[in-house]
């Protein structure tokens, strides 16, 4: 799926990269355990995510991590936008709750496939 | 064989912000060197956990890299408390990491195991007092 139908399945606010919305996004990771998504996550383009700091933008750069979701309405700062701006890395937000993000994104055929976590 | 790179990081203790630096410059240098992509992304890994683990439980330490013509060697270590009990610290969900850093999203005991299996060698120096030394190699496609 496009990373621009993502957006707007989930209403995102888009904070970084906006011109990386025809990334193609295959499957995702939903965890807010950064060490899970270390020690699981495979070939995610997305990772979907509750937590709120600069780890989680650098734990994406070294799992080759395109996308990050942050759910529950949380919004990263602009020293987390810098950096993700830095690493190329798309910042998006959404209100909804991460069961319904991963419910929604499912759904619509993005699967959890290149990982075991979340 | 000389080394053809040879680079030294500080870790800083307690920086939960510029932990990562090291290994983000390491990735870096191994992209433009274009070393195989999957090497990469292990090579990060690896190196990313034990980087963190010097932040969280050795008071910072420092990184030397240094990069041959067909591998990388990276040695992590810290003048922190050390490990007393390798074994148990080697098995997956144990953890010391407190709370302040869960709550960061870390801590789960899930790291040198993840070094372990990430990386081509792996070798764990510690005793409790005198630190911890964090041995990775990784071998480029040839």
């Amino acid at each position: 799926m496009i990373l621009s139908e993502i957006v707007n399945l989930l209403n995102c606010q888009v904070h970084t990269c906006g011109d990386k919305l025809d990334i193609m996004v295959k499957s995702a990771c939903g965890a807010d355990l950064m060490s899970d998504v270390m020690a699981f996550s495979k070939e995610n383009a997305m990772l979907l995510t509750g937590l709120i700091n600069p780890q989680v933008i650098r734990t994406a750069e070294m799992l080759d991590i395109q996308v990050i979701v942050f759910v529950r309405g949380k919004k990263p700062d602009s020293g987390m936008c810098e950096l993700a701006g830095e690493k190329g890395i798309v910042l998006l937000s959404t209100d909804l709750p991460m069961f319904v993000s991963c419910g929604v994104l499912y759904k619509a055929g993005v699967t959890g496939r290149g990982s075991d976590c979340g | 064989m000389d080394n053809l790179i040879k680079k030294k990081y500080e870790i800083p203790a307690n920086d939960f912000t510029a932990a990562g630096e090291a290994s983000s410059n390491v990735r870096r240098l191994l992209d433009q060197l274009g070393v195989t992509p999957s090497i990469v992304k292990r090579t990060s890994i690896a190196m990313y956990e034990a980087e963190l683990n010097a932040v969280i439980h050795g008071n910072g330490g420092k990184a030397l890299v240094k990069i041959y013509e067909d591998r990388i060697a990276i040695l992590i270590y810290d003048g922190g408390p050390g490990i007393e009990n390798i074994e148990l610290a080697m098995k997956e969900g144990y953890s010391t990491a407190p709370d302040s850093i869960r709550e960061m999203g870390f801590g789960a005991g899930m790291g040198l195991s993840n070094i372990k299996k990430n990386a081509d060698e792996f070798i764990l120096e510690s005793e409790a007092g005198k630190g911890t030394r964090v041995y990775i190699t990784m071998y480029f496609d040839l």
